[in-house]
């Protein structure tokens, strides 16, 4: 057992656990973040995808203990408080979701593609999100709502606001 | 409790519930329905004798209480407030946004001020469960009946408060009008003090789908926001105070028995790390572990030491060779007909100029809900709550009493939206674990299945074999058919073509592995099998496989289907190199599809891609046009695994690639461009979406194939290996 300070979504939250435990679980049961999920336990499906310095990493495969003190984001800590992220906003628009238990994952990875890559091709999109599954099969509609987010970034207008 | 925690799951489980006795529970008395609501407006829907025999399984309690045969309510209150409770569940078809819209509609109130309460067995009404696309052929329409009744006892209100004539107010927006007047009252004025209950009248008017403000049109989902920020609890994001995380030791391999078990170590690990919140649990066969984290449980579980004994049991090599040698003559008493004859097969087959015998196969597929299944429990005395994912709230109450021997009115069921469900979440397995750990661990438990546990412990898509005998004369009428279908079921079996002479039998089989329903069940390896047999006799005949099937076809809906769906893929143009075309369609759950896709092999890898589909899809009157795209281009994603790659590997009771890095499911890229047209026809009842769009593509991909190299595959998955043809 360990002690381990988290930086999640801007807060420190010191946890008491085996440095082994995955951040996935840490997220889940010690800090009640529920929003990322478990789809597969081998970083195949994406579900549990987080921003951990700003890069897509798959949180069930990622160890808490090599964590202390590096930045992570989930998908809870994505709006600023009632304005949705553009990434958030375009899944809705598009109803890029329909049971939606992949769509914090898929959102998460979504916005480290466009933080990357602003304006990604189709073929970038399809390729950085191959990663992560949605069951429901609405990767048609995810891949409107990244490309409809990348407008939403760019255009100086909607930039900084809510949309 | 016993030692067989899980119920069996008959194939096609639905059809079989069609007919099973139902319990009816129903505790609520008229004033019962005030005191928990609240005061205000209350409308109830009681289904028809006729509608009972068929939703319910027949039956019908007498008593002084309200009719027991209710399948909704709706309330209004005094806040204006509209709720509407259903034993429907969401799984990700999005019935919670149509069932509002249907309120809306004929309530004549905003979609946000409607609330749905589903699938929660002390709230809502008993509900078989939601599948079989049942739901807005029964509920949407029960549901617009409720509003429609609703609004009119809200006019009758106004009109005995203005006293004024019914006929001159108009309800809009939620408040009824009279314009002649202009006076107004919101519904929130008009519930106000009142403690009305009415039961659906028999008659009422609806509002016809050519009139639809708000039905037909494509409202996003209705609680999406709480999707995009992670706000919404699935089951398996549930949780209590004081709650444990439960592991269940799995058997070695199915219908493997417990020779022995050493639970020692485990409990001192319990006892030395997490005394007094942690324990070992034993019952019978039944051996699982609590603890405070689901790390601790699984450490503890992995500590226990377990011998099992199984026996030789098939494996996938030689399965289909087990599938026809052991089949009964099987009675599948529910299906589409286990056995059905017209004519003389053995004499037209004798007459006809060309005959064709030919054998397809379907392999087991798992459903990979992507959220595995899940349930937290906690007990009261002897009340039991049970929070799960399952699309049979009401059917997993029933297991909970039967596995712990007590009445049904002392289990609750709740299920939160869940995260899919697919045909694949019609049994409680992780409520009665985690009740049965909860029990002895006196604190609320929950359980998560890993991946692993769900491929080898959930239920799968039957495999199947069908053997199609057919005779065809010159000019392209088919005379014969003979259609044997071994244990992958009867939904879809009857052809929709017009032959005089048929012979169609469905053959139960004792399957090796656990198997149940499936998003279309055993319409997809059934319309594999006849719209592939299609293709070949009309390259038999020397005949265009559109022009063949149309002159086979009378169903005027099929013919639109397929008309449109050619015309929109441009059916007949000229292909390039190593370009396939081919197309697939049918009737299925009262919807009507046909796909058509285009194909591309590799001619030195032999590698498929599929480049195009297109879906023509009928289902009367659309509800939501952007729901009903969503459910057609899914269905068709998810219909390229099982037509395409996915097949369950087995042997001797062990499943080989239970993981997602071993059982390829359709990802970004292998999305083919997807075009859909919907045909609305406003002047057919609304039916359900969520299964039949999946039938065509299996068949319209493999008879592209054929087209593209010559190579004629029978066998789902077509191209496992790679996505190579052999």
């Amino acid at each position: 057992m360990a002690t381990i300070h988290l930086s999640v979504n801007g807060h420190t939250h010191t946890v008491d656990t085996d440095p082994q435990t995955s951040l996935l679980t840490t997220l889940r049961e010690y800090l009640d973040l529920t929003g990322s999920k478990y789809g597969c336990g081998e970083g195949q499906c994406g579900a549990c995808t987080v921003l951990i310095d700003g890069k897509a990493q798959r949180s069930c495969i990622t160890r808490v203990g090599s964590l202390a003190g590096r930045p992570i984001t989930t998908i809870e800590g994505l709006a600023l408080g009632d304005h949705l992220h553009p990434v958030q906003q375009a899944f809705l628009d598009e109803g890029a979701m329909q049971c939606a238990y992949c769509t914090s994952g898929m959102i998460m990875s979504a916005v480290a593609l466009l933080q990357k890559t602003p304006t990604p091709s189709k073929r970038a999109i399809i390729d950085f999100m191959d990663g992560n599954i949605c069951r429901c099969g609405t990767y048609s509609r995810i891949i409107r709502a990244i490309q409809k987010a990348a407008k939403m970034t760019q255009s100086p207008v909607a930039k900084g606001s809510d949309q | 409790m016993s030692a067989k925690t899980t119920i069996a799951t008959p194939m096609e489980p639905e059809r079989y519930e069609l007919r099973a006795a139902a319990s009816y529970r129903f505790d609520l008395d008229r004033r019962d329905f005030f005191k928990f609501l609240g005061a205000g407006v209350i409308v109830v829907s009681v289904l028809k004798p006729a509608a009972i025999a068929q939703e319910s399984g027949g039956g019908r309690r007498q008593g002084e209480s309200l009719p027991q045969e209710i399948d909704a309510w709706l309330h209004i209150g005094e806040k204006g407030k509209v709720t509407v409770f259903t034993g429907k569940v969401e799984v990700g078809q999005n019935i919670r946004t149509s069932l509002s819209q249907a309120v809306s509609e004929e309530l004549h109130v905003p979609v946000e001020q409607i609330e749905l309460v589903m699938g929660d067995t002390q709230l809502t009404p008993f509900d078989m469960g939601t599948f079989g696309s049942r739901t807005t052929p029964t509920m949407n329409l029960q549901l617009r009946k409720v509003a429609a009744a609703a609004r009119t006892i809200l006019i009758g209100l106004a009109a005995a408060q203005w006293n004024a004539q019914t006929e001159h107010l108009v309800a809009e927006n939620g408040k009824v009008t009279d314009p002649q007047n202009n006076r107004s009252s919101d519904y929130a004025a008009l519930t106000k003090g009142q403690r009305l209950l009415q039961t659906l009248p028999a008659e009422g008017s609806l509002i016809p789908a050519a009139e639809w403000k708000v039905a037909g049109q494509s409202i996003p989902k209705v609680n999406g926001r709480d999707f995009v920020t992670g706000k919404h609890r699935y089951p398996s994001d549930q949780t209590l105070p004081d709650m444990l995380y439960g592991k269940v030791l799995r058997p070695a391999a199915f219908d493997a028995t417990l020779v022995s078990v050493d639970t020692q170590q485990a409990e001192q690990m319990v006892e030395r790390n997490w005394h007094g919140s942690a324990t070992v649990v034993r019952d019978g066969n039944f051996v699982g572990v609590v603890a405070p984290t689901s790390q601790a449980a699984s450490a503890a579980l992995a500590a226990i030491h377990a011998e099992w004994k199984s026996e030789p049991q098939i494996s996938n090599q030689g399965l289909f060779d087990y599938l026809r040698k052991d089949a009964a003559q099987g009675r599948d008493p529910s299906g589409d007909g286990d056995h059905y004859e017209t004519g003389s097969v053995d004499q037209a087959l004798a007459s006809a100029d060309h005959h064709l015998k030919r054998t397809y196969t379907v392999a087991y597929i798992a459903h990979v809900p992507l959220e595995p299944r899940a349930a937290l429990a906690k007990w009261d005395g002897d009340q039991l709550t049970v929070w799960t994912g399952t699309q049979r709230p009401f059917g997993v109450r029933g297991q909970l009493a039967e596995a712990f021997h007590m009445p049904e009115d002392q289990v609750r069921v709740l299920m939160p939206d869940t995260g899919s469900g697919y045909g694949g979440k019609h049994t409680g397995e992780t409520a009665i674990e985690a009740a049965r750990l909860a029990r002895a661990a006196k604190r609320p438990v929950k359980v998560v299945w890993t991946r692993e546990e769900e491929f080898a412990w959930a239920y799968f898509r039957p495999a199947g074999v069908m053997d199609v005998t057919s005779g065809v004369r010159n000019d392209g009428t088919i005379v014969a058919w003979e259609f044997h279908n071994y244990n992958s079921g009867s939904a879809g079996i009857r052809t929709y073509y017009e032959i005089p002479n048929q012979r169609i039998v469905f053959h139960e089989v004792h399957s090796p592995l656990r198997q149940g329903s499936y998003r279309a069940l055993a319409a997809t390896a059934n319309h594999f099998a006849r719209e592939s047999h299609m293709d070949e006799l009309a390259h038999a005949v020397k005949m265009d496989p559109l022009e063949f099937r149309l002159k086979n076809l009378k169903n005027e809906r099929l013919r639109a289907v397929f008309e449109a769906a050619a015309k929109q893929f441009g059916w007949g143009k000229s292909k390039g190199s190593g370009q396939g075309f081919g197309m697939g369609g049918g009737y299925e759950k009262l919807g009507n599809i046909a796909t058509f896709a285009e194909v591309k092999v590799d001619q030195r890898s032999r590698e498929v891609m599929v480049v195009r589909v297109i879906s023509a899809f009928e289902c009367g009157a659309i509800v939501n046009p952007d729901g009903l795209r969503n459910q057609i281009e899914g269905s068709n994603v998810m219909g390229l695994g099982g037509a395409l790659f996915e097949a369950i590997e087995f042997e001797n009771g062990k499943i080989l690639n239970g993981r997602l890095s071993q059982y390829r499911v359709p990802r970004f890229t292998d999305l083919p461009a997807l075009e859909t047209l919907l045909l609305d026809r406003k002047d057919i009842p609304s039916v359900g979406a969520g299964e039949c769009p999946m039938i065509g593509l299996a068949p319209a991909i493999a008879n592209a194939i054929f087209d593209a190299c010559g190579v004629r595959l029978r066998a789902l998955p077509l191209v496992p290996n790679g996505l190579k043809i052999n």
